[in-house]
């Protein structure tokens, strides 16, 4: 791997999920098989030392993504490359070992996440405890780098709050010396101010180990704040890609200007907003062409048609037939 | 309170020093502690706060929903100059329903999955109101229509799980609105939901209010949500209020510290900045509460004073601060 290869590069992923009736029933009622294409065609390239978000509403594939790449999903096509190896075709058992212990996730429920029979320190040390490493003192250190305090490794996850306990999430995440964490909503559940700790921690954090995100989020907001690169992703593809400053200031999809404008804004009281027309279809059965087309302002017979494939935009990338005819409404 | 004609109109709701207890082996817990305030026909009052302000406790113990052992203590709730906290528990559900609608956050667990949303809405309706059953079905259809199902008629037999997340949440207001409520308690209605759907939601709930002249409280940890929905803000911490008044003064110059660092927190207010404002800390929990301002050991702008007595509610009529040193026009909060 060259130094200027991405850390992560992902090409044509595609998950579809089996959602039929069980066999005897789809026997006797004569049902079709049902698929569910959660991702569909998705490549893009997280560089080392950068936040790549990717955002969507529920249902658009954002965590099928994060599940992946770090090995919790296989795609049905395409492949995640990580360090230059592909994870899904490599057969050396020692080579995805080694590349696995770069990869960490923090997940979104801080109470669902860590096991309440364990003791901090031993939910912390596992994934060096999982490889036989070296774990004297290792806890405590990285509570204290999380801000806790190191006599905090003798204690459970119930005697702490939300926010204390996504701080134990980070430390673990950390214990492996990862590379690599993708953190799929990780300040959901979270109280604005002690969101704000969190996100902070991240960010400095990812200066001192010299770490890469995937940052998994439906918040805007949050997206904008911690991203160096933003996926906006729609019914399972792909639609924008593009820096923060111009995906907000000038994006390039209908949907994305659609999610901007509908996102609420603290300076905006008063506004009239006027919301956003229909809903995400049917992923089982998305409408043909461009899968915004039926909530879509610009839409014309060639978005009905044909799926808009993901051209170069700018300094970005878009899917759309009538790239960059948007604006925004709250200008 | 005087409105635009200079007539004295008495408010729809009047929370007077409502105090919410809960006695427990570690002695008795207060989450709601000494709240006033008022929510006027046509006007959507915004509750906010972090979780474990006592938010929903209080729209709980307005419309008599509180869970045993919490026990209103203290205060009066008045519904269009009436006491309603005292009342027995057969007149308080002929109130609920009919003069108070009740939205929730999850709009699944609020609709009954065995029933049509016609059976629902009809059965609603000829409880609260003295209409046949033909009316009812025709007052069921007009509810779905207002709030933007499409084929409301066709509708009327569908099941709860037939709708989407954004449907059903609509469904659920309608369900609330039927009886012609002039009061609506909101409780988290948009946090389940996609922001898209979210804005539509909101949307909807402002028109509603505006059209029929009905006083809402919003309750949500969403300041955006918020500053575009609400006509005034009342911001909680720990039980008690720490200021409300007019949106655009709460959001805009926030003058209580803790409401300025909620609003300094949130990512849109800190666009372009490497680090966020944090406010250090977390809020007390209920059985460790400090001695004097709630918010002190939290707060930049602490003295001597805040660590023995909870502020002073400083302001005029529609706005008041419980602060002793809060923070003036222009000047920087830490």
């Amino acid at each position: 791997m060259s130094p200027s290869d991405p850390l992560v590069a992902i090409r044509n992923l595609t998950r579809v999920f089996d959602v039929s009736k069980p066999w005897l029933n789809r026997v006797i009622e004569r049902l079709p098989k049902r698929r569910l294409t959660a991702v569909s065609d998705v490549s893009f390239d997280i560089p080392e030392r950068t936040t790549y978000a990717l955002v969507g509403e529920s249902g658009s594939g954002k965590s099928t993504i994060g599940k992946m790449i770090v090995g919790l999903l296989r795609p049905s096509k395409g492949n995640v490359e990580i360090e230059g190896v592909d994870l899904f075709a490599e057969r050396d058992p020692s080579v995805i070992e080694g590349i696995r212990s770069d990869i960490q996730m923090i997940f979104q429920d801080p109470f669902a996440s860590l096991n309440p029979r364990w003791r901090v320190r031993d939910i912390i040390t596992e994934p060096v405890v999982a490889r036989g490493g070296d774990t004297k003192g290792l806890a405590e250190r990285l509570l204290e780098q999380v801000g806790l305090a190191a006599e905090d490794a003798g204690k459970y996850p119930h005697q702490f709050s939300g926010g204390q306990r996504q701080r134990i999430c980070v430390a673990r995440a950390l214990a492996s010396e990862p590379r690599l964490i993708v953190c799929d909503e990780p300040t959901s559940a979270l109280d604005v101010s002690v969101q704000a700790q969190v996100l902070n921690l991240m960010s400095d954090l990812k200066d001192e180990h010299g770490l890469t995100y995937l940052f998994i989020s439906h918040d805007l907001t949050v997206v904008r704040h911690m991203a160096d690169t933003i996926g906006v992703l729609y019914l399972g593809c792909l639609v924008e890609e593009a820096a923060p400053e111009v995906l907000f200031t000038k994006p390039a999809h209908p949907y994305t200007a659609m999610l901007i404008d509908a996102a609420p804004r603290l300076d905006a009281f008063g506004r009239e907003v006027v919301p956003p027309e229909g809903e995400i279809p049917d992923p089982i059965d998305p409408p043909p062409g461009c899968a915004f087309h039926p909530r879509c302002p610009l839409a014309t017979d060639i978005c009905r048609r044909e799926r808009p494939p993901l051209a170069p935009f700018g300094a970005g990338r878009v899917a759309c037939h009538h790239a960059g005819e948007i604006e925004l409404k709250a200008a | 309170m005087t409105d635009a004609t200079g007539r004295t109109a008495t408010p729809v709701l009047s929370l007077r020093d409502l105090t919410v207890e809960i006695p427990t082996r570690h002695g008795v817990l207060r989450p709601v502690d000494a709240v006033s305030w008022d929510v006027e026909a046509g006007e959507i009052l915004g509750v906010v706060g972090e979780s474990g302000a006592g938010k929903s406790m209080t729209g709980n113990a307005v419309i008599g929903l509180l869970d045993p052992p919490a026990r209103i203590a203290g205060g009066e709730v008045l519904l269009e100059g009436e006491r309603i906290d005292n009342l027995p528990l057969q007149k308080m559900r002929r109130i609920r329903g009919k003069r108070i609608g009740m939205v929730f956050q999850d709009p699944l667990t609020s609709l009954n999955p065995l029933l049509t949303v016609g059976e629902q809405l009809t059965e609603t309706i000829t409880r609260h109101l003295d209409v046949s059953d033909d009316a009812a079905r025709t007052r069921a259809v007009r509810g779905l229509d207002e709030v933007g199902i499409p084929a409301a008629k066709d509708r009327l037999g569908a099941y709860p799980h037939e709708f989407s997340g954004g449907m059903r949440q609509r469904v659920v207001i309608a369900l609330a609105l039927c009886a012609e409520p002039t009061l609506l308690i909101a409780d988290e209605p948009t946090t389940a939901l996609d922001v898209s759907v979210q804005a539509q939601i909101t949307a909807l709930l402002k028109r509603l209010c505006r059209e029929r002249g009905m006083a809402a409280m919003l309750v949500t940890h969403d300041m955006g949500v918020i500053a575009e929905t609400a006509d005034r803000v009342a911001v909680m911490y720990a039980g008690r209020l720490a200021e409300i008044g007019p949106v655009a003064e709460i959001v805009g110059s926030p003058r209580h510290p803790y409401t300025d660092g909620l609003m300094a927190s949130t990512p849109a207010a800190s666009a372009g900045q490497a680090r966020l404002r944090q406010i250090p800390g977390a809020m007390p929990r209920l059985t460790r509460m400090p001695d004097g301002c709630a918010f002190h050991p939290r707060c930049p702008r602490v003295q001597d004073k805040c660590r023995h007595d909870p502020g002073p509610v400083v302001g005029k009529a529609d706005y008041r601060a419980a602060c002793w040193f809060p923070i003036e026009a222009g000047e920087d909060a830490a």
